[in-house]
């Protein structure tokens, strides 16, 4: 039949694409690299790339979560405010409560893990669609976050904790980038090798097929905002320790900046297709670009609008390839 | 008879290397309504895209009206009186009707939509076409029959001399058809062309006057007479000789697997409705379009809640609160709309099937894509999908896909297969290769139970059929009673 002749011309490039991670971002990421490298003296250095996994610490954790939410087709616009939240929350029981530090990091994990389960339920209960609860939670968390100390900040914590986002153990990287490294790495085997994972393609592709598939869409659901938000929040602690402070006005903007790494790593924003291997490349492609345009003295006004482009054009691009 | 209003000679169209269509005659008279048929991938689509201007042919010549005729786009096509309506309805609900029948041309006085004057001209087609809605209601909320004829109004309202009408039945019930056929007739004896492609060959023979077969994008036969025999006609779509349409439905065992009883849905589209199905039983669902069939097999399948009665299996009583419990006792649906419920269509078939599977591959949840794509590949060969395994689903025929659905199931070892609408939007050639496969599963001791609005269908295939009419069951038939006309006359009660 000839309709199975036409039919039959995607093949397994779109596959490994859907699966692994688009090969356009990588390609591009490369560009940029090679293009700093001649355009600059200082870019092209060991020193030099592991301050861009230092800058890139509390955006990748975040984008982590953010992947899978936009693989089940969702999004999640709290995560600056839940950051800031988790931040004020650890800051405050740590130097106003007088609690141990990690005792505080856990409860800051809980605190966030609440706001992406109270999301999750909005959305799976009463069917707010994801965009106007998180902006809700966006909101909310901004509120509290403010609320704790009446928008002052707090400073001055142990020195192990700051310590862990400056010193290099083995001289090689610092606790806070291993830890990133790590919730990358737990990302992509879960999301490739797991049973769990296939279900969050599943529920992005579609979530009535997921559904009459026997899959617990709605627990899916709610999981990715609680995932979501407690790394958020993980990334708060990152940012606190990197800071040495904590205040409510931390994390504004950051929703933005995490889902356009995730959508430059070529994920689709309907849900179903893309990797956490494409969300590692689109977190280099906006380190590099950010680190590049700051070697070559380029004002931040002018980076916002070149940040802007390129994201436009990343996605301009993939859509392009996939037609 | 007359010169044909519209007239193709030697029309081709190819895609780089592919031909799609080559050297196609076709004409259509005024009044007359010309079936044209094939397979999907026959060019049926391409012929009609290239009449309505929405892609122009690589070679031939075309004459309308005495005119030599190469439509630009179809907005060209449309402005000479060629309207094509498309299967898949292009209306916008949250309009009125009269803004939809003259949507993008509204007409104006002063720059301004007039109003008045659009209501009274679209009022005007509804009445041609006996549709007695006010046209200043809103498109939401009208029956899917209603839409169609609102789509054809819109096509009149351009004044067409020519209607192409691809797969008008396809979403509606026996009664609704006999009101499109009743226009489609008025229409004709208006002197509208009209060229009328469907899969239904009870349909066609009934409301055509004329067949064109095209196989393999060529035009293969032309009956005059749209009495010639349905086989004659299968036969020259599909090229090869058919032995039979339906294999023979097995006999079914005495155990009773499944049994509803009183069953009701929550939001009232059946009502007490009580069968059982044995071991090995073929059970079909009759009735026309709202009769509640598939909310029904639906419930059965836990996918929608149920308010009253109960659902028994193998002696126990079940509580089905979603379909992954009723995939626990072994009920599996094959779900009546394939794109929206039963693929994944951007996912690979290999994933398609692993997704009801997931609790059944790899070890202790973790799976490679070489468990999936192994997994996988044993179902593909055994339901002869024509793919491979990292193929995405949206590349597939119709058929196939559908297979995929069966296939992702049958890993399972299912008690209970639920089949709806198994065969819409699949072509005749590609149908026996399903019958195949539900007989299969039944030779096996399954319970199936189809849901069809093809009645030739269901007759083919069943043991017994439950007729429902509006939500309650009004008989169940055996096979040697099963006819169309003891089905239709339960169904229309």
């Amino acid at each position: 039949m000839p309709a199975a002749v036409t039919e039959r011309k995607r093949t397994g490039g779109d596959l490994l694409a859907l699966i692994g991670g688009g090969t356009g971002p990588l390609v591009g990421l490369i560009l940029l690299c090679v293009f700093l490298s001649f355009s600059t003296t200082t870019f092209l250095s060991v020193r030099n790339a592991l301050n861009i996994l230092d800058q890139i610490t509390v955006l990748g954790i975040m984008a982590a979560g953010m992947s899978f939410v936009i693989l089940t087709g969702g999004i999640d616009l709290s995560v600056g405010s839940v950051l800031a939240l988790a931040m004020m929350v650890m800051g405050w029981l740590a130097n106003v409560v007088g609690l141990p530090l990690p005792l505080s990091v856990l409860a800051a994990l809980v605190a966030s893990g609440l706001c992406g389960l109270v999301s999750g339920l909005f959305i799976t209960a009463f069917k707010v669609p994801p965009f106007i609860a998180t902006l809700a939670m966006m909101s909310i968390a901004r509120g509290l976050a403010n609320m704790i100390t009446d928008g002052q900040q707090i400073v001055g914590f142990p020195d192990w904790f700051m310590s862990l986002a400056i010193e290099r153990q083995f001289g090689v990287l610092t606790a806070t980038v291993a830890l990133m490294l790590g919730v990358i790495a737990l990302s992509w085997l879960f999301l490739r090798y797991r049973a769990g994972g296939r279900m969050v393609y599943a529920v992005g592709g579609s979530p009535e097929v997921a559904r009459l598939a026997g899959i617990d869409v709605r627990y899916v659901t709610v999981s990715v905002y609680v995932l979501a938000a407690v790394l958020a929040g993980l990334a708060g602690i990152v940012l606190a320790a990197r800071l040495d402070s904590v205040q409510p006005s931390s994390g504004l903007g950051y929703e933005l900046d995490t889902i356009a790494a995730v959508v430059i790593g070529g994920t689709s924003l309907s849900g179903g297709a893309g990797s956490i291997g494409g969300t590692l490349i689109g977190i280099l492609i906006i380190g590099v670009l950010r680190n590049g345009l700051n070697l070559l003295n380029v004002s931040p006004f002018l980076q916002q609008v070149i940040i802007g482009v390129v994201i436009a054009l990343a996605v301009a691009a993939e859509t392009f390839r996939r037609k | 008879m007359s010169e044909p209003i519209l007239s193709l000679r030697g029309i081709s169209k190819s895609y780089g290397p592919l031909q799609v269509l080559r050297d196609v005659d076709f004409d259509v008279h005024a009044g007359e309504v010309v079936a044209l048929l094939g397979e999907n991938g026959a060019g049926k689509s391409t012929l009609s895209g290239i009449i309505a201007g929405s892609r122009p042919a690589s070679g031939g010549t075309m004459t309308w009206l005495g005119q030599p005729y190469a439509p630009a786009s179809p907005r060209d096509a449309i402005d000479r009186g060629l309207v094509l309506i498309h299967q898949e309805m292009k209306l916008l609900p949250e309009l009125t009707i009269a803004e939809n029948v003259f949507i993008g041309r509204w007409p104006r006085r002063n720059g301004r939509v007039d109003r008045a004057t659009m209501v009274r001209r679209a009022q005007e087609q509804l009445a041609r076409l006996n549709l007695r809605l006010p046209a200043t209601r809103k498109v939401q909320g009208l029956s899917t029959a209603q839409q169609q004829l609102v789509e054809i109004a819109k096509a009149l309202a351009l004044d067409a001399k020519l209607l192409i009408l691809d797969e008008p039945t396809a979403a509606l019930g026996g009664a609704e058809t006999e009101a499109l056929f009743e226009q489609v007739r008025k229409l004709r004896a208006e002197g509208v062309g009209i060229v009328y492609i469907s899969h239904r060959m009870e349909e066609i023979r009934r409301i055509t006057d004329r067949i064109v077969v095209l196989r393999d994008g060529e035009r293969v036969a032309e009956f005059a007479d749209s009495a010639t025999p349905v086989r004659t006609v299968v036969e020259s779509m599909v090229g090869r000789s058919l032995d039979r349409m339906f294999p023979s439905v097995p006999r079914p065992g005495s155990r009773v697997v499944l049994e509803v009883r009183d069953l009701t849905g929550a939001n009232g589209a059946f009502e007490k409705v009580s069968f059982s199905v044995a071991e090995g039983e073929i059970l079909g669902i009759a009735g026309l379009v709202g009769a509640g069939r598939t909310e029904l097999v639906r419930a059965i399948a836990g996918a929608d809640p149920v308010s009253d009665g109960t659902i028994w299996l193998d002696g126990h009583e079940l509580n089905l609160k979603s379909p992954a419990d009723a995939i626990a006792e072994g009920i599996v649906m094959v779900p009546e709309d394939r794109k929206l419920q039963g693929v994944v269509v951007d996912h690979p078939i290999d994933e398609n099937i692993i997704y009801a599977n997931l609790d059944k591959v790899g070890r202790g949840g973790w799976i490679t894509r070489a468990t999936v794509r192994s997994f996988a590949d044993g179902a593909i060969k055994r339901f002869g999908v024509k793919g491979r395994a990292g193929q995405p689903a949206s590349s597939l025929s119709g058929g196939n896909q559908q297979k995929v659905v069966i296939a992702k199931w049958l890993a399972r070892g299912p008690r209970v297969v639920i089949l709806d609408e198994p065969t819409r939007g699949i072509d005749v050639g590609a149908r026996s290769g399903i019958y195949d496969i539900i007989v299969g599963l039944a030779a096996q001791g399954v319970a199936v139970i189809v849901v069809s609005s093809d009645l030739e269908e269901v007759l083919g295939i069943s043991n017994r059929i439950v007729v429902l009419a509006q939500g309650r069951q009004a008989g169940i038939l055996d096979r040697d009673e099963a006819n169309d006309v003891s089905v239709m006359e339960l169904a229309t009660i």
